[in-house]
């Protein structure tokens, strides 16, 4: 009797635990793991191209998704190159050159370091609540684990992506698949999270996989190495001085 | 014979005036569309050759499928090699290595800050090397209008609206943001050493020309390249002789396996151009036919109305016993001689008027959001067959116009000859 109570009681509570959520609430559940106030990031970046595979290390300050300092660490070529984010400014600082070059507009859209990311890409942080209204569509096993589809249609005029698919993981509200569109309906990019990691109390992949559908190659794989959310960002770092 | 009939055509002027006049229009305007049209397309094919396509091209397989997004990370490698092969191989071409390359030029301030920046198409050449016909061949050292010729790796040309657009002048410093060919971001400094006029829109909006060492230091592209151009001697492109090239090219160096292997592509399949090649050589073929069909129409009237006008001339060669036949035959003799003086002055009138559209008409007024690969000055360029290819529609039409006209000749009767003659 015991057994028959525990298995209704779990098979209840699991209900509960999956009852459908809103659009909107799972949205809030992905912010809440995703977005943070500020953040500090090691990451290395793998670029697979036609002929050979790059790595790129950076580390990343970031405030919202406003205000963001980025600089790589290799390789040679690459170290020592700066970019702040500022709104909807960009600056790049080259060391071999001594420039301080301003990119802005449709260039942000431009793929960065040859890689499946662009500017934009490698330096948001949007709150998808605040930014899109979504609704559940279905319910579908993504390698293994049960996901939520949900699409998102932008609401706001300045988001990259107008239109966003996503698989979000019923249990930790993870996406750990995306489809991102552009306003005509294309099929922009494709991303895959995977290495859940607890940090912090909070979901947050170890490696994101992007996939420009836009360009032929094996997509570009994102690994953050090291993850501090809601960190004091150092002040001098998110200003133009800090790029000299 | 030939004199008889000659001197009918110049005593009765009523009888030939018409047909000349009509024959001479017509000449003139296909004389003057075959230089024009000839001119406008060869310009057009030439300036293709020399700045995008070669007489061939050769590229690694994956570059030419996917050719229009300038994909230097598929470029050839270790071209030095192949590049001693190919002259080896082919002595016959002038063979020089291009890359083309796009990014953004970004102008400075005094403080090394961005002042301007747009968008830029590149293309790489060889510049400073002795003896490179590269210059000749782009015509650079006239097309200068501010500055000189690179001298050095890191020098580079910009087409002077651009210049103006960035607010850069020789001597100034301009950075060029792109990507290597293996993706990483490249960020390079150039000195601007002129400015060009390329005479093209396309290039003029944002078009810069750098020496190919200089832009294999930037792109990272050492022993690379993304294309090999090969050009006749004579600059004159020979589509048989470059498929034949092509063939032989890809039979000793492709690996259909090997994506990244050369493979030589001639002029008529790149930017669209055979379609372009075949109509040049359809071109006369359609010219003639339309002006045969037009101007024997109106000949066939005027041949009707001088029937008419010589009825009596015609029914009394009759009634003195001319055979119908014979009669028919004088009257084609006579459109023939007819067809050949229209032809003569057509030509000339044509010919002169296509020496005064060998200047060029200007349309770059029309053409300014064009991105064609071509000069927006359309010349005429008279060719041998600018001189002949009037007499074919000249003659053939007078002729057809005669022979239908003249049929009414067989509808004489000779029993009525006389009644009419009375009357």
């Amino acid at each position: 009797m015991i057994i028959i109570i525990t298995i209704i009681s779990a098979f209840l509570f699991q209900g509960l635990l999956f009852a459908q959520p809103s659009g909107d609430e799972i949205l809030d559940r992905i912010d809440k793991n995703m977005s943070a106030d500020s953040r500090h990031v090691i990451s290395k970046m793998v670029i697979h191209g036609p002929r050979v595979s790059r790595t790129v290390e950076a580390e990343t300050w970031s405030v919202g998704d406003d205000k963001s300092y980025t600089e790589y660490l290799s390789p040679s070529r690459e170290k020592g190159t700066k970019m702040l984010k500022l709104e909807e400014q960009l600056w790049i600082f080259s060391p071999s050159t001594d420039r301080t070059i301003q990119i802005s507009g449709h260039m942000l859209r431009q793929s960065m370091m040859g890689s499946d990311l662009s500017y934009e890409d490698m330096m948001d942080d949007p709150n998808l609540r605040s930014k899109y209204d979504a609704k559940v569509t279905g319910s579908e096993e993504f390698n293994g684990t049960d996901c939520w589809v949900v699409e998102s249609i932008a609401n706001a005029a300045d988001v990259t992506y107008q239109k966003r698919k996503m698989w979000v993981d019923k249990a930790r509200y993870l996406p750990l698949k995306e489809e991102l569109y552009a306003k005509s309906g294309t099929l922009l990019k494709k991303t895959e999270l995977s290495e859940i990691k607890k940090i912090d109390g909070r979901w947050y992949p170890g490696k994101i996989v992007f996939k420009d559908m836009l360009k032929k190659g094996d997509g570009t794989e994102f690994i953050v190495d090291d993850i501090e959310f809601n960190v004091k960002v150092p002040e001098h770092l998110l200003s133009k001085a800090a790029l000299r | 014979m030939l004199k008889f009939f000659i001197q009918g055509i110049l005593r009765d002027r009523q009888r030939s005036l018409l047909p000349i006049i009509v024959i001479t229009i017509g000449v003139t305007i296909v004389v003057l569309l075959q230089t024009y049209i000839t001119g406008v397309f060869d310009d057009m094919i030439d300036f293709n050759a020399k700045f995008s396509t070669g007489h061939v091209k050769v590229m690694s397989q994956s570059y030419y499928e996917n050719m229009d997004q300038i994909p230097n990370d598929l470029a050839l490698l270790e071209t030095g090699e192949l590049m001693g092969e190919i002259q080896d191989q082919y002595p016959g071409m002038s063979w020089s290595e291009r890359i083309s390359f796009g990014g953004l030029i970004d102008a400075p301030d005094e403080n090394g800050e961005t002042k301007a920046q747009g968008p830029a198409a590149g293309m790489a050449i060889d510049m400073i090397s002795e003896n490179s016909p590269e210059i000749e061949r782009l015509n650079l050292e006239n097309s200068i209008v501010r500055g000189k010729i690179p001298k050095t790796s890191n020098e580079v040309l910009l087409s002077d609206d651009f210049a103006s657009k960035l607010k850069v002048s020789p001597g100034d410093q301009v950075t060029l943001i792109g990507s290597t060919m293996y993706g990483a971001m490249s960020i390079t400094n150039f000195t601007v050493s002129g400015t060009i006029k390329f005479g093209v829109m396309a290039l003029d909006r944002g078009g810069i020309i750098a020496d190919i060492s200089g832009i294999r230091e930037a792109l990272d592209m050492q022993d690379a390249t993304g294309e090999i151009l090969g050009y006749f001697f004579d600059n004159s492109y020979d589509d048989l002789k470059a498929i034949d090239l092509s063939k032989n090219f890809n039979e000793l160096h492709s690996d259909s396996t090997d994506v990244f292997s050369p493979t030589m592509v001639p002029l008529r399949e790149l930017n669209n151009l055979g379609s372009m090649l075949d109509l040049v050589g359809s071109f006369s073929g359609i010219l003639i036919f339309i002006f045969v069909f037009a101007m024997s129409i109106v000949l066939w009237n005027g041949g009707l109305l001088g029937g008419l006008r010589r009825y009596g001339e015609m029914g009394l060669r009759l009634a003195i016993g001319e055979k119908k036949g014979h009669i028919y035959r004088s009257l084609i003799n006579e459109s023939i001689i007819i067809g050949i003086i229209g032809s003569v002055i057509g030509t000339a009138i044509g010919l002169f008027f296509s020496s005064l559209l060998e200047k060029g008409i200007d349309m770059s007024g029309i053409m300014q959001e064009s991105s064609m690969m071509m000069s927006p000055i359309f010349k005429a360029d008279i060719t041998p067959t600018a001189y002949y290819i009037g007499f074919i529609p000249g003659v053939l039409a007078t002729i057809v116009g005669t022979a239908l006209a003249g049929i009414g000749i067989y509808k004489r009767q000779t029993a009525q000859l006389f009644k009419e003659l009375q009357a």
